[in-house]
């Protein structure tokens, strides 16, 4: 009935008279049901948007989610200095589980990832400088790509996937079924009971699980020395030791917290922003890991224009 | 404020972004009542109690409540209880967590102090022995009890129910009923619920206002027994007797 009411609908939009005739008291009341029996006007055709529109859009939709994202650090720093001053309305039980969840757990996949980052790249650079002789620098090779970008970067994308993904899912999945209200009627802000231990905790594990990203990857490195480019270990750690310096080694630190705390930001900010139901929170993940792959990337390339800058 | 009177809503604009569900609203709760929010769907119940708590501003018109004034939720010991429609409780703490975290939170109890508060409270609410348990673990109407519990742990003389009876089987609707009555009425609890279950309404409800969509107004207000009987607005007679609105042509 309900395609026989679509044909004639569709008919009456082009000028063309029907009706249904003849039908028995019980079709005719199954008609009127469907409204089969109202003369509907014309249905407004919507013009197709066009892609210069679609992707102005997507522009401005971009523009606001940075916004949002801005404004919703700036809350993040309100609250954090109105918790340094009032300690206890901060929810500082929930760091030390939230640091074994992001941190602890995810030792595994760090070492197995960076461990196979360091393994791959000695590999790589071992076949282009075996040619002139220069096994040795592979050493060189990677030791500053792992702790100056590598390290820091693949251990953030794990943490990105791993704890941000989750932290968008579970701030999201509350908000949708109104625990963050409930929370706010008995007094809990969401900034301080939800958000900011979170941001701690990443910020206090990033920079340990990056250390450990460092130190696997170099071993990845040293691996393929031993194995294929006839190095001793005592050669491999000292030109390592020589090759790195001090800062190599902090400027990877430094990045991890800022990732850590882009990441805490990003995910939180897009969980909270859920709408929608179970769909919503699918959405707000996905977007949330998207946003901060985005950031992360846009951050290392300020990081190192940055050092660059002032000969870091 | 009119002595007997904890909240008063004057001029009050409902809604989001550019839909407005209410315009200019005007309502006193009075002290003791069981006071409901009644409409159809859509026409801004739940949106409505929002107001009322403080989650979200009004933008026109006033709320203004007794000991409290405009109810904000600014951080600070919460003045009133709130029941949400799902019992929103936390799903990562259990059932005993949840009820005592205002406890926790806003008080100075040992934590035995407030472990046997929580016990008490989650018997209150008949239900005892699940302090251990997860909110997943409990079912729709025990979660709501469980929520009730929590809304009541800091002993507020006011409490907002969102739906509390929805969704339920009609013995633990009935259960609910009771306790409701029950709080209000050993406890002198001011009760405002928002709620289309019949039943409910003519068994607990003293005072209502019921809200539509269409007008975007307040169209009754008073005792439902009252407006089930007396009642000849053919917007609010069929919400009381359970027929459908003549809309359509016959």
């Amino acid at each position: 009935m309900a395609l026989l009411v679509h044909v004639r609908n569709r008919l009456e939009a082009q000028g063309i008279k029907s009706e249904f005739v003849g039908a028995s008291e019980q079709v005719q009341g199954i008609v009127h049901l469907y409204e089969g029996d109202v003369h509907l006007p014309p249905p407004k055709r919507r013009k197709p948007e066009s892609a210069l529109a679609q992707i102005g859009r997507a522009t401005v939709n971009v523009l606001i989610e940075a916004q949002l994202v801005f404004a919703f650090f700036g809350q993040m720093l309100i609250s954090a200095i109105a918790t340094v001053r009032a300690p206890r309305s901060a929810n500082w039980r929930e760091v030390l589980p939230t640091m074994e969840r992001t941190g602890a757990d995810a030792v595994p996949i760090v070492i197995l990832i960076n461990f196979l980052i360091g393994f791959v790249m000695a590999f790589q650079g071992a076949v282009q400088l075996k040619q002139f002789g220069a096994n040795i620098f592979v050493a060189d090779l990677v030791g500053l790509s792992v702790t100056r970008e590598l390290g820091p970067l693949m251990t953030a994308i794990i943490v990105c996937g791993r704890s941000g993904a989750a932290f968008a899912a579970e701030l999201g999945s509350m908000k949708v079924s109104e625990e963050i209200d409930a929370l706010r009627t008995m007094g809990f802000g969401a900034m301080p009971y939800l958000v900011l231990p979170r941001a701690l905790a990443l910020i206090l594990v990033m920079p340990l699980l990056t250390l450990l990203a460092d130190l696997v990857g170099l071993l990845g490195g040293l691996v393929v020395g031993l194995t294929t480019l006839d190095l001793s270990v005592a050669g491999y750690i000292t030109e390592t030791r020589k090759a790195l310096t001090v800062w190599d080694v902090y400027s990877g630190v430094i990045k991890s917290g800022v990732f850590a705390l882009a990441i805490a930001l990003i995910a939180c900010q897009q969980g909270l922003a859920t709408t929608g139901g179970a769909e919503g929170v699918g959405r707000r993940t996905t977007a949330s890991v998207v946003t901060i792959l985005f950031s992360l990337i846009l951050l290392d390339a300020g990081f190192t224009i940055l050092f660059h800058a002032f000969n870091l | 404020m009119t002595e007997g009177i904890l909240i008063r809503v004057t001029g009050l604009s409902i809604g989001w972004d550019d839909v407005v569900l209410q315009k200019n609203a005007s309502f006193d709760v009075a002290r003791g009542d069981i006071f409901a929010i009644l409409g159809g769907s859509g026409c801004g119940k739940s949106t409505l109690l929002r107001y009322l708590v403080g989650l979200e501003d009004p933008t026109e018109g006033t709320i203004e409540v007794t000991g409290i004034g405009r109810p904000h939720l600014d951080g600070g010991r919460p003045r009133f209880g709130v029941m949400f429609q799902s019992g929103a409780l936390i799903g990562s703490l259990t059932v005993g967590e949840n009820v005592g975290l205002p406890l926790q939170e806003w008080t100075d109890l040992a934590p035995e102090a407030a472990r046997a508060i929580v016990r008490a409270k989650l018997r209150l609410v008949g239900l005892p022995g699940v302090m251990e348990k997860m909110p997943s673990e409990l079912s729709g109407g025990m979660k709501k009890r469980a929520a009730i519990a929590r809304a009541m742990a800091l002993e507020p003389n006011l409490i907002f129910l969102d739906e509390p009876s929805a969704g339920l089987d009609p013995v633990s609707a009935v259960e609910l009923d009771e306790l409701i009555l029950t709080l209000n009425k050993s406890l002198g609890l001011t009760v405002v619920l928002v709620t289309h279950e019949l039943p409910s309404i003519f068994k607990i409800v003293s005072r209502c206002i019921m809200l539509d969509r269409d007008s975007q107004s307040i169209i009754a207000r008073g005792d439902p027994r009252a407006l089930r009987n007396e009642s000849t607005d053919p917007r609010v007679r069929p919400f009381f007797h359970r027929t459908p609105h003549e809309t359509k042509e016959g």
